[in-house]
């Protein structure tokens, strides 16, 4: 338990903080009753816009084959670095001035491949990534915080005080130390990912049946003679799993952000495909003369994290209402 | 108290170890250490040599105690790429300036996220709240390696106000990096501000300050700030540590010489050696600072102790 105790000295900060936070939300509601509206509408506002955007992207993805106007991969070296439409740039080492034309509506590259489809193809990578690693880590997570919770004991000493370890790396920094170790390549991104981010999942929900074990209900399903697999499955887990759910939608965000971190390090998911990372990477250096090489792709990373972020806001909102400050 | 220091520094002790672990299990992930040394090209029988020489034909459990002992004394082997030098000198030297950049960042992340975070708690819902949330909200979104390409091309490219690479401790190299290492925290540090500060202000305290007629910027600086700063000092020296994490990224693109941009260069180089330095140099670091924190916490709230 002492090992603990940094953690849970937070949680019971925040305990308390949240109980003051809700008499002092009562209060506060009969006050601004009417602003408190606009701020719900505002914060679903921007929930509802963040929807949109990740359902464009995720149509993107998905039919990129049909909405990509050429090949990503394909480029002719003598349409190379044209930029934008309705901009206007040297032709490539030379003085001339060249339009950006509506064939390549957000320009190409130093290969002359459409940047356009490769933004919609990386969107396949982005999400793939984001997704799995997230689902991966908080189940694996989320089975641990089950087993170190209900059954305590060495199980319990042994997850968390491997836990400990873990979470004395920064992510991002075991996220490269194994991928230098390992090896890039999608699957080996997506493990990595999952890997790094397992803890916090399992740190929470061991909190939570931790505390819900002593309940009544479970003490009344244990007492009709439900079995523990049953128990916490059925019982005890959907009764904690709020927490989670929200800490994933972050968790995407997150993921999609070390996704394309390690791509612009040149330890991602390599290969030909399109990855809004890479093409970072790749446009850093034609930075001072090509400004959109680099500028697309992390308008792209952003819209798709803000999103997510949106999103999360709304849902935490919706199912957590202690939190709607933070 | 002392017995709560006690436990923490030997809790820290098995994290240390932990990770000294987890760093002999991640370069045993990595393949044969000879032929990383002697390149695909080196004879089977130089392999085999360079083995015995390492100690790799020993059984696993006897490499992994005295790769446990070594490292404990500081000990990594030599670095591959350069040759005669200890691994941890190498990365030793350039911690520090990480540390400076991480630092300088964490200056901007407090000055910068107090103010907003304050300014918003005490106009809730007002246009000045909704604009500072929405930006810390994108602030959250933006890959810190963009923000910086992106600083570059604006500041240093088109305007020449910064430089957009080297390490010096003038403002001209360091502004942009620590600009870009601190803009995620920064948004977030903001919002938990923010948050902390609306707990706080609605208390008795607060209002008895009012009623009793001081200035509303002593009942917000002198009684809200002190009481909502304690869990943010928490939240301010990890932070600490997550800066050096994210160091890595933003000295890679500013071509800032600290551990980071060491640890990326020696794994382009495959020198692992060094690699393992640089991990273990970092997360030592880190556990350190959350120590330290945990430490200073305990002294700020005495009921942290008794759990």
């Amino acid at each position: 338990m002492n090992a603990e105790s940094g953690q849970s000295a937070t949680t019971a900060q925040a305990r308390a903080a949240q109980r003051a936070e809700i008499t002092l939300a009562s209060i506060k509601e009969r006050r601004s009753n009417r602003r408190r509206a606009l701020q719900m509408l505002w914060n679903n506002r921007l929930g509802s816009i963040g929807a949109l955007i990740l359902i464009l992207v995720t149509i993107a993805a998905v039919f990129a084959p049909f909405l990509a106007p050429a090949d990503p991969n394909h480029g002719e070296i003598v349409s190379r670095l044209q930029c934008p439409v309705l901009t206007s740039c040297p032709r490539f080492g030379t003085d001339q001035t060249i339009h950006g034309s509506s064939k390549h509506i957000l320009g190409t590259d130093q290969l002359g491949r459409d940047i356009l489809s490769r933004i919609i193809y990386g969107a396949r990578i982005s999400l793939i990534v984001g997704l799995t690693a997230v689902a991966i880590g908080a189940g694996f997570g989320t089975i641990m915080g089950l087993v170190s919770g209900y059954y305590g004991r060495w199980a319990d000493s042994l997850i968390m005080r491997v836990g400990d370890v873990f979470l004395a790396f920064p992510f991002f920094l075991l996220a490269i130390a194994i991928v230098a170790a390992i090896g890039g390549g999608l699957f080996n991104v997506i493990v990595v990912l999952a890997v790094a981010s397992w803890v916090p999942y399992a740190r929470l929900i061991r909190g939570s049946v931790l505390s819900s074990k002593a309940q009544e209900y479970v003490i009344a399903a244990r007492a009709i003679g439900v079995r523990d697999m049953g128990l916490l499955l059925k019982h005890i887990l959907p009764n904690v799993i709020t927490p989670v759910i929200v800490y994933a939608t972050f968790g995407v965000a997150a993921a999609i952000i070390a996704e394309a971190g390690l791509s612009f390090l040149g330890l991602g998911v390599g290969g030909t495909v399109s990855d809004w990372g890479a093409m970072l990477a790749d446009g850093r250096q034609y930075v001072g003369t090509a400004w959109w090489l680099a500028t697309i792709p992390g308008v792209a990373i952003m819209l798709t994290v803000l999103s997510i972020n949106m999103i999360g806001d709304w849902i935490r909102d919706a199912l957590d209402p202690h939190l709607r400050n933070i | 108290m002392t017995q709560y220091i006690i436990r923490r520094v030997i809790q820290s002790i098995f994290v240390i170890l932990g990770v000294i672990t987890a760093v002999f299990i991640i370069s045993n992930l990595s393949g044969d250490p000879a032929t990383l040394i002697l390149g695909p090209n080196a004879s089977a029988d130089a392999i085999h040599a360079m083995q015995e020489r390492l100690g790799l034909n020993q059984p696993l459990y006897v490499q992994y105690v005295k790769f446990l002992g070594d490292a404990i004394r500081g000990n990594f082997q030599q670095s591959l790429q350069y040759q005669g030098h200890s691994s941890m000198n190498i990365a030793l030297t350039r911690f520090p300036r990480t540390a400076e950049l991480a630092g300088a960042a964490l200056i901007l992340e407090v000055v910068i996220s107090l103010t907003l975070g304050i300014i918003a708690a005490v106009k809730r819902y007002s246009m000045i709240d909704n604009i500072v949330m929405f930006i810390a909200l994108v602030g959250q979104s933006i890959p810190n390696f963009w923000l910086g390409i992106m600083l570059i091309l604006i500041f240093s490219v088109n305007f020449g106000w910064f430089s957009s690479q080297g390490y010096s401790l003038s403002p001209y190299y360091f502004v942009l990096p620590a600009i870009t290492l601190a803009a995620p925290p920064i948004a977030r540090l903001t919002r938990l501000t923010r948050s902390g500060m609306l707990d706080v202000l609605g208390e008795d305290y607060v209002r008895t300050g009012r009623a009793k007629g001081l200035q509303e910027r002593t009942v917000v600086l002198g009684h809200a700030l002190k009481n909502a700063a304690i869990p943010l000092v928490t939240v301010i020296g990890l932070d600490f540590g997550r800066l050096l994490g994210g160091a890595i990224i933003t000295e890679q693109i500013f071509e800032w010489n600290g551990v980071g941009q060491l640890l990326v260069s020696s794994i382009e180089a495959r020198d692992f050696p060094v690699v393992q330095a640089a991990v273990f140099i970092i997360a030592a670091a880190f556990v350190l600072i959350n120590l330290v924190v945990d430490l200073l916490y305990a002294q700020l709230d005495p009921r942290v102790r008794l759990i």
